[in-house]
């Protein structure tokens, strides 16, 4: 799965490694200068995790679910919970229901505790290989 | 508005952090109360490899940011904030290989919050790639002072 988030360019971009035990993929988001929005805190960019947290997510469905085409974004919803300091980040993604053509998603984003999320995400993907 | 928040901050604030410049982000300007922002397309930030499209995580980078610069000028001035809560809908693909805009307008702020919406675009705001409704914390009640947006807060770090 490291594969294919590593053909993903916005992934490389980010500099996301992910890991996979089972079914379950653990994505890590190394920190990185430029993924900082606000140089006073520090404070990581809110579009940094919420990638993240999407691209987490469009792993998970296409290591669970493998098509032809990725998974595309219907709607995404993110909740900022905490702010990202400047460390490393992880996320973690499970499908709450995979249909034919639409997929749902939950993934949370953490730093030193997954019970202290700094952000989560809830969206639809669709999974069709036909719409445009 | 004075005119040094326009011509000077609001570039800044548009793309002067390390994120923001790495995704290369270019200020529009403004218009009344509706703020642009603009991404011009680059082959690292493609989300998928066999289209030439722009990632949606740069989409939601973009609209998250230009939501909080619309924010500022419904304040007119700079005050720490913090993004909520942020809903992109996704309504089209966009176009391989071609750059992004985005606009957004604050048509509420309340002492604490900015309710936003914001879109994503081509070049005709009426047919959007995507549309996002946004909130954002505004910290106003430590802002106010000169410099207070220089100190690190200890709460949020």
């Amino acid at each position: 799965m490291t594969l294919l988030l590593d053909t993903i360019p916005y992934a490389r971009f980010l500099g996301l490694r992910s890991e996979q035990d089972g079914d379950v993929l653990t994505v890590t988001m190394p920190f990185a200068d430029h993924l900082v929005g606000n140089p006073m805190l520090p404070a990581l960019h809110g579009g940094s995790t919420a990638a993240l947290l999407e691209l987490t997510a469009v792993a998970q469905v296409a290591l669970v679910w493998p098509r032809l085409r990725l998974p595309r974004p219907i709607t995404v919803t993110t909740a900022y919970l905490r702010s990202g300091k400047p460390r490393d980040v992880h996320a973690r993604a499970r499908i709450s229901r995979a249909g034919r053509r639409v997929a749902h998603v939950l993934a949370e984003a953490w730093q030193e505790d997954p019970a202290q999320p700094i952000a989560s995400l809830t969206a639809h993907f669709s999974m069709d290989e036909h719409d445009s | 508005m004075s005119d040094t928040f326009l011509t000077t901050l609001m570039p800044q604030l548009a793309s002067g952090a390390a994120h923001t410049h790495a995704l290369g982000f270019v200020y529009e300007g403004v218009n009344g109360d509706r703020v642009r922002l603009r991404t011009p397309w680059r082959p690292d930030l493609v989300g998928d490899p066999q289209t030439d499209v722009f990632a949606g995580g740069l989409v939601t980078a973009m609209l998250d940011h230009v939501g909080g610069l619309a924010v500022w000028t419904k304040l007119g001035r700079y005050e720490p904030i913090a993004t909520l809560d942020l809903r992109i809908d996704y309504m089209r693909p966009a176009r391989p290989r071609v750059d992004l805009l985005s606009e957004a307008r604050c048509y509420r702020a309340t002492r604490t919050i900015g309710f936003v919406r914001a879109w994503a675009f081509e070049d005709d705001p009426a047919d959007p790639v995507a549309a996002a409704q946004a909130t954002y914390v505004i910290s106003s009640d430590g802002g106010r002072g000169a410099g207070a947006n220089l100190k690190p807060r200890e709460d949020r770090a």
